[in-house]
């Protein structure tokens, strides 16, 4: 019965791979995590929202308007990926036979796979060049194109499963079709929907790379959208590769309050999506 | 409803007839119209995003296409001050970078998918899977401050000098560890490729039939053999679709890379030496690039990664694709 042993021992050694790959692919999160938190917690405290960055050399300070500025972003980035990822989902899902609706959803694709940074040079010719500035408005754009994909898809896939006789009880009763998908589909499918969108957000919250050249960052307080602001992921980088102490301890308290932010609205948009629709992936 | 079909224009007033009309919804009409038009604009809206970033591209990246053309591609002369520029150091550092990333994501990838698809129990498999979102969601600027205050000085005391005196006799593993370098950038990578990977393969592995399974087991075959011989081979084209996907988020990803592969502009065969790829060198010249041939130099290597990726991504897609449903499934995030 050697033959049988060996099989059976391969299938061991087999399964014990596999396991242990899960355990190996799940390690660094616990790692990156673990220094996170065991660098970034001591100087997570009330200064570091409420105040601003002291200059080089001097302990202490925040990231106020990084974390401002942020928001700003997401802000700004929804005000342009909602409605169009929205708009364009209900489309794709409405009219999924047309040349349209086949080519916005591979276009939509292809956008998801576009290289950040490639975003980022595209919202620095389209916008900071015409503006001769770099500015908060550019740096939402750029984001808010990285959103759209996202909006998109999860708008179309949760319109699909709303159910086909829900539609035609609102048609039979005479409401005109528009009102239908207002009021009925996409009443019906707003939790999954909102999932979606907080999904983007979470994506884009940490983007830098196409911050880069169009928010550019701001070492100053700065709420307007015609100027340069600052944000987290870009002060995360500046800091990390300065050579000041200082500034990688503030790092790294950005970097936990940042993931902390994500993470945050990742978990929420995954459980609260859990609803009648079934789970977005 | 009948109140409804006063307001239009074209309802006579006989009884009947107006009852058909407001069948017809006439009020609605142009709510439909305008509704349909809304949304279209929407849908349209995200095809020309595509072909004006593409144009865009070209157009801002036209000079340098005219000054360089080909040689672009092959020469490694990069001198800013001369205005001559070859992005072959960058192409190279891109490709391995990614191809070494790739080499090191793959086995775990699938490994994790075999293991939630098929070895997993119940309760365990919701967990590991929403870790692996977490992972994926940590921003790529928190992978790369990880890496350069933990991942590189670790490689440059403890993994460097132990590959050089078991494999040192290789050409890749010569030279001074300094701890940032091609090596570090591609663990990096491969640490944030992983979770694209596993999740598309074990999309692909889940839709495996269960009667390929069974036949399988009836064989005799034990779990290892059925995975082997029934389902990795019916999953193939799905799983290298998946690979695919990750080599396009690999070629593609910026900051992460840019914070540890030591930004210098050399092919060298070692994986021990400095490198740079090409969205690195867009992330760190780009506010620099004073001169407007050289920012166009720069847009040109966007508008080459932004090729690459397209045709990586559209590769991808089609394995997946074919690999069985009708969409790419997990293509999206």
């Amino acid at each position: 019965m050697g033959r049988e042993r060996r099989r059976q021992l391969i299938n061991r050694l087999m399964e014990g791979l596999a396991v242990f790959s899960a355990v190996v692919t799940l390690l660094p999160l616990a790692l990156i995590l673990a220094f996170l938190i065991y660098q970034g917690i001591s100087y997570i405290n009330w200064d570091f929202f409420t105040k601003m960055p002291e200059p080089v050399g001097e302990a202490g300070g925040g990231m106020a308007n990084g974390i401002v500025g942020t928001l700003i972003l997401i802000g700004l980035a929804s005000l342009i990926g909602v409605p169009v990822g929205v708009g364009a989902g209900v489309y794709v899902a409405e009219n999924g036979h047309t040349r349209l609706a086949w080519t916005a959803r591979f276009m939509a694709d292809v956008l998801n796979g576009v290289p950040s940074i490639v975003v980022g040079i595209f919202a620095y010719t389209l916008m900071v060049l015409p503006m001769r500035s770099f500015s908060a408005v550019a740096g939402g754009f750029a984001l808010g194109i990285m959103m759209i994909p996202v909006v998109l898809r999860t708008t179309e896939e949760m319109l699909k499963l709303v159910p086909t006789s829900l539609h035609e009880a609102a048609l039979a009763l005479g409401v005109p079709r528009w009102k239908v998908t207002v009021r009925v589909a996409l009443r019906t499918a707003r939790a999954g929907i909102i999932t979606g969108i907080m999904l983007a957000v979470a994506r884009i919250a940490g983007e830098t790379a196409p911050l880069l050249f169009t928010a550019f960052g701001n070492q100053f307080w700065s709420i307007r959208l015609d100027e340069p602001i600052a944000a987290m992921p870009l002060q995360i980088f500046t800091y990390a590769i300065s050579p000041y102490d200082s500034w990688h301890a503030q790092a790294w308290a950005g970097a936990l309050v940042l993931v902390c932010l994500i993470l945050v609205i990742s978990v929420v948009a995954r459980t609260a999506g859990r609803g009648r629709f079934g789970v977005v992936r | 409803m009948v109140e409804r079909s006063h307001v239009t224009a074209d309802g006579p007033g006989v009884g009947a007839i107006r009852i058909s009309t407001a069948l017809r919804r006439p009020a609605g009409r142009f709510g439909d119209r305008a509704f349909k038009f809304v949304i279209a604009g929407g849908a349209l809206l995200v095809v020309s995003l595509m072909l004006v970033m593409a144009y865009e591209l070209v157009r801002t990246s036209w000079p340098s296409l005219g000054r360089f053309g080909f040689n672009f591609i092959w020469s490694s002369e990069w001198d800013p001050v001369r205005l001559e520029f070859g992005a072959l150091p960058f192409i190279y550092g891109t490709l391995v970078s990614s191809v070494l990333a790739l080499v090191l994501a793959v086995p775990p990838s699938i490994g994790v998918a075999v293991f939630l698809v098929e070895l997993s129990p119940g309760w365990l498999r919701g967990p590991v899977s929403f870790l692996g979102e977490l992972l994926a969601a940590i921003p790529s600027v928190v992978y790369g401050l990880w890496g350069i205050f933990v991942l590189a000085p670790w490689m440059q005391q403890t993994v460097q000098p132990f590959l050089r005196s078991t494999l040192g006799f290789l050409p890749l593993f010569q030279g001074p560890a300094y701890g940032v370098g091609m090596l570090t950038a591609g663990i990096i990578l491969a640490i944030m490729v992983t979770p694209f990977i596993s999740s598309v393969t074990r999309e692909v592995l889940a839709q495996v039939p269960k009667t390929q399974r069974e036949a399988a087991l009836a064989l005799g075959a034990t779990r290892w053999e059925m995975i082997r011989v029934a389902v990795l081979p019916y999953g193939r084209s799905g799983i290298v679709g998946a690979c695919m996907l990750g080599l396009g988020r690999a070629l593609g990803e910026t900051m992460a890379v840019t914070m540890v592969i030591g930004n210098r502009p050399e092919v060298a065969l070692s994986l021990f030496a400095p490198g740079y790829t090409m969205a690195s060198v867009i992330a760190n010249e780009f506010t620099e690039a004073t001169h407007d041939l050289y920012l166009s130099t720069l847009i040109e290597i966007g508008l080459l990664l932004f090729v690459i990726t397209l045709l990586v991504n559209i590769l991808a897609w089609l394995l997946v694709w074919r690999a069985g449903r009708g969409t790419a499934a997990g293509a999206r995030e």
